[in-house]
């Protein structure tokens, strides 16, 4: 009886994985806060250019979203133990994360065609490259993890049954999902 | 049964690491004391890091010490040493704003974020709450390698052509931006950029890693208004760096844009050597902004750590419960909050907003609340307490003193009016190195000769640390309080040679004397240092494994624990930490239930 009430007491509390990983996005958002405060200290200041944002980030929206939905299905198959079709799910979570940073990198692409380059005075641009940039290798990051998790499931000897890895790393994926909207949203009302 | 049920699932991730390799085999040199992912060794080698970065950041203060004291004059053996940088034996300008910045740099970061918070996090955190190991043992030790990764790219900038980064340890652009404008933001203030980059990646891991092991890892019976102030002190740290360092790195990295690729976020309007620049629409400002931001709270990342441990000193050794635990608490807090709110306090000189200032100075001065209260229960702890005056419980009173005298002086800094004619002058350096650094430093002191049993199972030699802590309380005092005067007479800071100054000259003796005490205190802490290594191991060893009579549970361990610290169960916490001098016992571990008698504290 007073074990079963125990482990009751145990399940409220968050797995350490998890929670430091709530506290590395805390640690996270206050670097983009950094970042895009300066931006709009600086948009008030001489010489200041504004961007039109290019179409294409229309389109890696589109794709991180659904990148999103992917690793939400992933993880509940996982729990189902529908490993063929968790397998399947986090593949295309991959190709998914991999295509948006190739989107990305052709949006910056257009931008540096369009004349918005580093060197000159301040402007929109120089800031997007940064934040774009930063928020680009954060994805990088979650795409290698999800790489090693990838190849873990074909090849792994040891059969894992915690969900705790994939939960840590489908949390992670919706945090730079939402991160990416959050810079989206930022560059749009006021870049 | 629901015991053990409940310290295995506690401690899953500790548990799991340590089945493997806790006494069933030898561990290899290399994973046992290199790439080691035990808490204590890792803690270890951010102390030895830390040490070597003291000698280092200490010796730089000598060099440029000489210059202050006795400027111009010639000390060949300087040119034996360091060449071209100190031609004729005289410290070039060059070398000297290399010296000021790097003493700067490697003190604030490497010796007293790294090597104390690093050492005694790593540490205290696991044995004080009850844990076998970290939460991620693994990220634990890339914090360590990250670390070092940053120590050596910044010993390396000492190496180069150009010398290292020189305009100051806050690199303010456009002078750190511009190559062109000095030697040292060539090469060197990159390289700088890059050792800071990876040390907040290091502090990242680290921070992360100290809070989810005490919020999540605690033994049972360890509730967070059971655990000793040290760990809540180390908590407020983490957290801190968590929070500030992220900014931090937002600005070194659009700094190194300035640099590398031309951007403009911190350049506008600059002529160089005749030749105008083509950025524009930046500003310097911008960049104090980012730096402060994690620099206020860096003072707290150094202190809290200093706090928690003199605290726990002070309440083992006067054999009396810690005075108004609650209050310590809610005044760390305090602290911690308010370190995030002041940061512009560093910028009143910069054309703030005057109405801005005035918030800045209210909210600067609320902190001498939170500091107070402290003084006022350190002071109550010691009062009418059974005082056993080790050489840490010194160190921890020193604490006090210092913390006590350099932070009256936070007050007359606080207020934007009076700032504006001590900015920038000798009351300033005065100011921080009392209450930060000198304190922080005696803060572990306190810690290395409390712990120093538990760490390497012998204890420090007793009469060299008398001596050591005597020479430098009385060095302390003779260096930093002249500056005081230096200052208030607007005697700048940073200046290579003042001795153009008429009004100036009548400080000239008193240099000498701040500079002759500097060599003779840093070579009292050459003899610490030989006495830790020394005492590692030729040590008298320790013979019981409560050799203070302490309460916490670190004291529970063998007298060298193994990787997992207990080599049964975790024990089991019935009490806070700090029941001394109770009916009629001397101490009472943590681990000992109530008693049906017992009164209330």
């Amino acid at each position: 009886m007073e074990t079963v009430a125990m482990n009751q007491i145990e399940k409220k509390k968050l797995h350490p994985h998890k929670f430091t990983l709530w506290v590395a996005i805390a640690s996270i958002l206050m670097m983009f806060a950094g970042l895009t405060s300066a931006f709009i200290v600086k948009s008030n200041l001489v010489g200041w250019k504004d961007i039109e944002i290019p179409g294409i980030f229309w389109v890696s929206t589109g794709v991180i979203l659904v990148s999103s939905l992917t690793i939400q299905m992933a993880l509940r198959s996982f729990r189902q133990r529908e490993m063929s079709q968790y397998r399947l799910l986090m593949g295309i979570t991959f190709v998914l994360g991999t295509l948006f940073v190739i989107l990305q990198w052709i949006g910056f692409n257009k931008l540096w065609d369009q004349g918005i380059q580093f060197s000159g005075s301040a402007g929109a641009g120089q800031f997007l490259y940064v934040i774009f940039g930063a928020h680009a290798l954060h994805v990088i990051g979650g795409i290698v993890a999800l790489a090693i998790m990838f190849v873990k499931a074909f090849f792994g000897k040891i059969k894992l049954y915690s969900a705790v890895p994939v939960e840590v790393m489908s949390t992670y994926w919706h945090f730079v999902d939402i991160l990416w909207l959050y810079l989206l949203v930022f560059f749009l009302i006021i870049g | 049964m629901s015991e053990a049920l409940h310290v295995h699932h506690d401690t899953a991730v500790g548990h799991d690491v340590h089945h493997d390799d806790h006494g069933h085999h030898h561990q290899s040199f290399i994973s046992k004391y290199i790439f080691s992912m035990d808490h204590k060794t890792i803690g270890k080698q951010f102390l030895i890091t830390g040490i070597v970065w003291a000698i280092i950041g200490g010796l730089f203060s000598v060099l440029f010490r000489l210059q202050l004291g006795f400027p111009g004059q010639s000390f060949p053996i300087l040119e034996t040493f360091f060449g071209h940088w100190a031609k004729g034996g005289t410290i070039q300008p060059e070398f000297y704003y290399a010296l000021v910045t790097m003493h700067g740099t490697v003190l604030v970061f490497f010796v007293l974020t790294a090597g104390l918070s690093g050492t005694f996090s790593n540490f205290l955190i696991p044995l004080q709450i009850g844990a076998r190991d970290m939460a991620s043992p693994l990220m634990n030790m890339l914090s360590y390698w990250f670390f070092f990764m940053a120590s050596i790219i910044m010993i390396s900038s000492l190496f180069i052509q150009t010398g290292p980064a020189s305009g100051g340890w806050t690199m303010y652009p456009p002078l750190s931006a511009l190559g062109q404008a000095s030697d040292g933001s060539k090469l060197g203030a990159d390289l700088w950029l890059i050792s800071m980059a990876l040390f907040i990646v290091s502090q990242l891991l680290a921070g992360l890693n100290y809070i989810s092991t005490i919020l999540n890892m605690r033994t049972k019976g360890m509730s967070m208004t059971r655990m000793p102030l040290t760990i809540w002190a180390l908590f407020f740290t983490a957290v801190l760096g968590v929070l500030s360092f992220p900014v931090l790195l937002s600005g070194a990295v659009l700094l190194l844009f300035d640099r590398n690729l031309g951007t403009s976020f911190f350049l506008s309007d600059i002529v160089v050597n005749g030749q105008i620049l083509p950025n524009e629409g930046g500003s310097a400002i911008l960049f104090q902004h980012l730096f402060w931001f994690l620099g206020h709270p860096e003072v707290y990342i150094i202190l809290l750590p200093a706090m928690g441990m003199c605290s726990e000193v002070l309440s083992v050794n006067s054999r009396k419960p810690i005075f108004g635990y609650m209050a310590m608490l809610g005044s760390m807090f305090a602290i911690a909050i308010l370190a995030f709110l002041v940061w512009a306090h560093h910028m009143f000189v910069t054309g703030l907003n005057p109405f801005l200032g005035s918030v800045f100075v209210l909210l600067t001065l609320l902190i001498a609340v939170p500091s107070a209260i402290k003084v006022f229960n350190w002071l109550t702890t010691l009062w009418r307490g059974n005082i056993r005056f080790t050489p840490a419980m010194l160190f921890a009173i020193g604490f006090v003193s210092l913390f006590i005298s350099g932070g009256l002086t936070g007050i007359f800094l606080g207020n934007s009016t009076i700032d504006i004619h001590l900015h920038d002058t000798m009351f300033v350096i005065a100011h921080f190195h009392i209450v930060m650094g000198v304190a922080s430093m005696f803060g572990m002191f306190a810690g290395i000769y409390h712990w120093f049993p538990k760490m390497f199972g012998r204890y420090l030699n007793n009469t060299l640390a008398y001596f050591h802590f005597w020479v430098t309380i009385i060095g302390a005092y003779l260096i930093f309080w002249p500056m005081h005067y230096e200052g208030l007479a607007g005697m700048p800071r940073r200046y290579l040679d003042k001795s153009i100054w008429v009004s100036f000259n009548q400080f000239g003796s008193l240099d000498q004397m701040i500079t002759i005490v500097t060599v003779i205190v840093f070579a009292v802490q050459l003899m610490f240092v030989f006495n830790f290594f020394y005492s590692i191991f030729k040590g008298r060893k320790v013979t019981s494994t409560n050799p203070w009579g302490a309460t916490t549970l670190e004291w529970t361990t063998p007298i060298l624990p193994g990787h997992g610290n207990w080599t049964g169960e975790i024990p089991e916490v019935h009490r806070w930490p700090y029941d001394y001098g109770k009916d009629g016992r001397e101490f009472i571990p943590q681990t000992e239930p109530i008693g049906a008698n017992e009164s209330k504290h």
